[in-house]
């Protein structure tokens, strides 16, 4: 058997098992590790520069006379991602407190959010990369109907309809790309369609690029389609939004780099300009929002949001140097907010609550808490030493240099000084790490410092499993943060 | 060479009468069974037939093509698992029949579905609108009986009439329709029309536009397309469960094939094919908006499976609008298998679980998932499969029908389709929303099933996630 098609089918069997009554999380934890170890040993195993695009390759037709197979393969950005969701799988299961209504259904469910993850970044044909990213969202809607807190029904249809639309949006774009292909050579087969627009087979397709656009972007919370992600990370399990916003959330900004980069550059360009105001609005309309809320989860939900904009910037500049900025984003923004929102659980846990105004000066009965949190704030502003701060450097340098430049150029005999959009986008975006250091900070000493209520002297410090996972998590990023050369050279041979 | 099928569940029908009426201590239920044994063995037979080319037959009359073979097959799954469901029923029709003796018109319960059935097979071959009409109203005629055939139930003498109405109604446009046809063009046969229509291209438009629309009407009626769709919600209400889920994937499909054929033999000319192809559009369009809308706020299970028999007749008229395709056909037909698999799947949970609750409110399918863990199941993989989520069989028909209906540049309907997949997931949640998150009451009564539903149930839910990831077996099956 293929090593990818093991490592969906794993979480899968794992499910089964849960359903028919093992013990819940044991298999979760289990079945979550074994596939930690085994990404793991995939990426010692991956040799790069050995001409080959993808690895551990293994193809079973399903459609041939429409090019569809449930193709699995893995390149350096793959695994990335991979790594990303299995450490997150097994953070999410180990600070999983289990329900005492239908704790099987809650670790089967977060079992299939975590094999559709897995199965979008192994597959390299589009169908399944489409069909598996929707393997999570039943999952999702009964995780947030069920377990979740606050108004979950409400969250729960409103994120459910948003990215039901917007995965058949994706869809249509899919089939637009698959249909303008020449006729007899149709195929969802992606490295086929790279090498089909590399030969300039393939028409301009302006509209399947705004197709994707809008259909990934729905998916991964992109101004003006965002409003569903604070509402359903609000009310999630802290398990479900450590999955969602760690790891499927990530499928449209992995998808975009991965399709529409390489085969729709020209309409990329073409449509910079669209895709500059909507990051921008993420970045600093979504930015201020998070600034407003008075609650943690919210504040966290929206940040969330708010970040996927210096990603899509990374994407928008469309060079080398930008898009290894995003795919280093990709992983460190999921790992930091996972911590977060697992943390966000533990404090909801003990409290009861994540009001801002009734929190305060927990740092004082739980110091380690509060330094994790510290640390997991810190790494989501982008602080140097985290591997955040590598990717966002990159972003930033990259899309600097990106488009004409309008900077020192002498037209008619003038110098031109003045600021191309790009770089007028970045440099809101710079403006927008400082906002995301006002939030976090601030959300940081509210919780952890000032005047301790006396309801919460009692609180027990976090332990056990939650811990463990949460400064693993931590550790991670602060390794990649020093080390970020260690991602750079897995990604460098992606055809970025 | 594939009359003798026909014949078989014509006989086999007769048979079960004359069994029930001589030989009345039997008990009805292994009549049922023993039926369900021989439509299996139909069925199997017709694996041995042939397909012959299109327009092969000397007469025109009756055509045993892939498409009317595969149809035959449809009808005779459709009508074994409608017994089953009949089964389930039966001590729900039971209590609403007079009867001198327990089981009494339970024997006519379990046979007018194959009666129904032989209808539907020829249904599947006719080639001329004589043969069309014939068979059409032989199913017709046995549905009237079977949704009024609870005679103590007002909704279900009220659903009769309503059907009976508006059924005799659709006939007579249906035979307008012919006539007219018939005038321009001097046959009824569709080989017929089709070459009279290649030969003089330029013949009177505007009268054959009027016979095509009356038959579009009357074809309207049986599909269940808007503006012709009143009578479907009361229809579908009211009848025996069973009965609506027959006429809902059987005599909707039948309409389908139909629908396609007659198309089909009008497209040779061009001039007709470019009203005929706006007009199916926005049949489709209008269709689509109208089911998905209409079933968003609807509270009863049986309802909301009507509105959703609208919805899905929308999306198969976007099929059927994109004919020219080469894609069109096969999806249509992927579409028609899906929506029998999950239809009545979804109505083999609900008749166990309404005959618990008494009644088929969404709200008494509340704690399901608790409550008998196995139907919920295989509920949430019908509701989810009707939705069109991935790694279903429902998603892959959608997807057919989207991608013929984008071969076609049909954008707008694209565009609608994909809102109101939207609408789709917001009302067929409703019921898994039922299920998984509201506790079930206090005194719900334990849901009972019986084996057999139970083992066909696992059927269905195996074969809708089975094709859904892989539907070569089937494809490479279609026409």
């Amino acid at each position: 058997m293929s090593p990818l098609l093991f490592l969906i089918l794993v979480p899968l069997v794992a499910a089964a098992f849960i359903m028919v009554g093992s013990n819940a999380r044991l298999t979760a934890l289990v079945g979550s590790a074994t596939n930690l170890a085994f990404v793991l040993i995939l990426v010692a195993f991956y040799r790069q520069g050995n001409g080959q695009p993808y690895q551990f390759v293994s193809s079973l037709p399903v459609i041939p006379s429409m090019g569809i197979s449930l193709t699995l393969g893995a390149d350096g950005l793959s695994l990335l991602m991979l790594l990303l969701a299995s450490l997150v799988t097994v953070a999410a299961v180990a600070v999983a407190k289990t329900p005492e209504k239908n704790p099987h259904l809650f670790y089967a469910s977060l079992m299939f959010i975590s094999a559709g993850g897995l199965g979008a970044f192994a597959s390299i044909n589009l169908f399944f990369f489409y069909m598996f990213h929707e393997l999570a969202l039943i999952p999702t809607f009964l995780l947030i109907g069920i377990w979740g807190s606050g108004d979950r029904q409400a969250a729960a249809w409103k994120a459910t309809i948003y990215l039901a639309l917007g995965s058949f949006v994706l869809l249509l774009g899919l089939i637009g790309l698959y249909l303008i292909q020449p006729d007899g050579m149709r195929t969802f087969d992606l490295p086929a369609i790279i090498g089909m627009a590399d030969a300039g087979l393939l028409p301009e397709g302006n509209w399947i690029y705004l197709l994707l656009l809008v259909g990934f972007g729905i998916l991964v919370s992109l101004f003006p389609f965002h409003t569903w992600a604070p509402q359903a990370y609000a009310s999630a399990p802290a398990p479900a939004a450590m999955l969602h916003a760690g790891v499927l959330k990530k499928f449209g900004l992995y998808g975009l780099i991965r399709i529409a980069a390489p085969i729709f550059p020209d309409a990329v360009v073409q449509f910079s300009n669209l895709l500059l105001v909507m990051l921008v609005g993420n970045i600093l309309y979504v930015g201020y929002v998070t600034i407003s809320q008075r609650k943690l989860d919210w504040m966290l939900g929206y940040s969330s949001v708010m970040h996927m904009g210096y990603i899509f910037l990374g994407f928008a500049a469309l060079n080398p140097v930008s898009l290894t900025g995003a795919s280093l984003m990709l992983f460190a923004h999921g790992i930091s907010i996972a911590a977060l929102f697992a943390l966000c659980g533990e404090i909801r846990e003990r409290t009861g609550t994540l009001d801002f105004a009734e929190l305060g000066g927990l740092a004082k009965p739980m110091p380690a808490f509060g330094l994790l949190f510290g640390f997991a704030a810190m790494a989501a502003i982008g602080l140097p030493g985290f591997v955040g701060f590598a990717g966002e450097i990159l972003v930033f340098f990259g899309s600097f240099v990106a488009g004409e430049p309008l900077m020192g150029v002498t037209a008619g005999g003038k110098e031109l000084f003045q600021f191309n959009n790009y770089q007028i986008a970045t440099i809101c975006a710079l403006w927008g790490v400082v906002i995301s250091a006002v939030y976090m900070l601030r959300a940081y000493r509210r919780v952890f410092f000032g005047p301790l209520n006396d309801r919460w002297s009692g609180l027990g410090e976090i332990s056990g499993p939650a811990r463990i996972a949460i400064a693993v998590l931590i550790v991670v990023m602060l390794v990649t943060g020093f080390f970020p050369g260690l991602l750079v050279k897995l990604i460098e041979s992606s055809a970025l | 060479m594939s009359f003798p099928v026909e014949f078989c569940v014509l006989s086999l029908g007769i048979l079960m009468l004359l069994v029930d009426s001589f030989f009345p201590s039997i008990d009805k239920r292994t009549l049922a069974h023993t039926a369900i044994v021989w439509l299996a063995v139909f069925l199997a037979a017709t694996f041995f037939l042939q397909p012959s080319p299109l327009w092969a037959s000397p007469n025109g009359f009756y055509e045993t093509d892939a498409l009317g073979l595969f149809f035959k097959r449809f009808a005779l799954v459709s009508t074994i698992l409608t017994l089953v469901l009949a089964i389930e029923y039966a001590p729900v029709v039971e209590r609403f029949i007079p009867g001198s003796r327990p089981g009494a018109g339970l024997g006519e319960f379990f046979t007018l579905p194959i009666f129904t059935c032989a209808g539907l097979m020829w249904m599947a071959s006719a080639a001329d609108f004589v043969m069309i009409f014939c068979a059409l109203e032989l199913v017709t005629i046995s549905f009237y009986i079977q949704v009024a055939f609870m005679r103590r139930n007002m909704a279900s003498l009220e659903a009769g009439t309503k059907y009976l109405i508006l059924g005799a109604l659709s006939t007579g446009f249906l035979v307008y329709g012919i006539t007219w046809i018939f005038g321009m063009t001097g046959q009824t046969g569709l080989r017929g029309i089709s070459t009279v229509l290649g030969m003089v291209p330029q013949a009177s438009q505007t009268a054959l536009l009027f016979g095509i629309g009356l038959i579009l009407v009357s074809l309207g009626f049986k599909v269940a397309a808007a503006p012709f769709q009143f009578w479907v919600p009361d229809v579908y209400q009211g009848a025996p469960t069973p009965v609506t889920a027959f006429l809902s994937v059987a005599s909707k499909a039948a309409g389908f094939v139909v629908l396609m054929r007659v198309v089909d033999a009008f497209l040779v000319a061009p001039a007709l094919q470019a009203k005929l192809v706006p007009a199916l559009g926005f049949l489709a369009g209008l269709t689509l908006v109208y089911g998905n809308l209409a079933a968003l706020p609807q509270t009863n299970m049986k309802r909301l499976l009507a509105y959703s028999s609208i919805a899905h007749a929308g999306y198969l008229l976007v099929g059927v609008a994109s004919v020219g395709s080469p894609a069109a056909g096969r999806a249509i037909v992927f579409y028609l298998l899906a929506y029998l698999l999950m239809t009545f799947l979804a109505f083999l949970v609900l008749i166990p679980v309404s005959k618990a609750a008494g009644g088929d409110d969404i709200s008494d399918f509340n704690g399901l998932g608790r409550r008998a863990p196995g139907m919920a199941f295989a509920m949430l993989i019908a509701m989810l499969s009707l939705a069109g989520l991935p790694f279903t069989v429902g998603f892959l028909g959608k997807f057919f029908i989207f991608e013929a209906a984008m071969r076609q540049q049909h954008f707008v309907l694209v565009v609608l389709g994909v809102v109101t997949v939207a609408c789709g997931f917001y009302y067929y949640l409703k019921v898994v929303r039922a299920m998984y998150w509201q506790p079930a009451p206090e005194d719900a009564p334990p849901v009972l099933v019986s084996p057999l539903t139970r083992f066909t149930a696992a059927f269905l839910v195996t074969l809708i996630l089975v094709l859904g990831v892989y539907p070569k077996p089937i494809l490479d099956f279609l026409p």
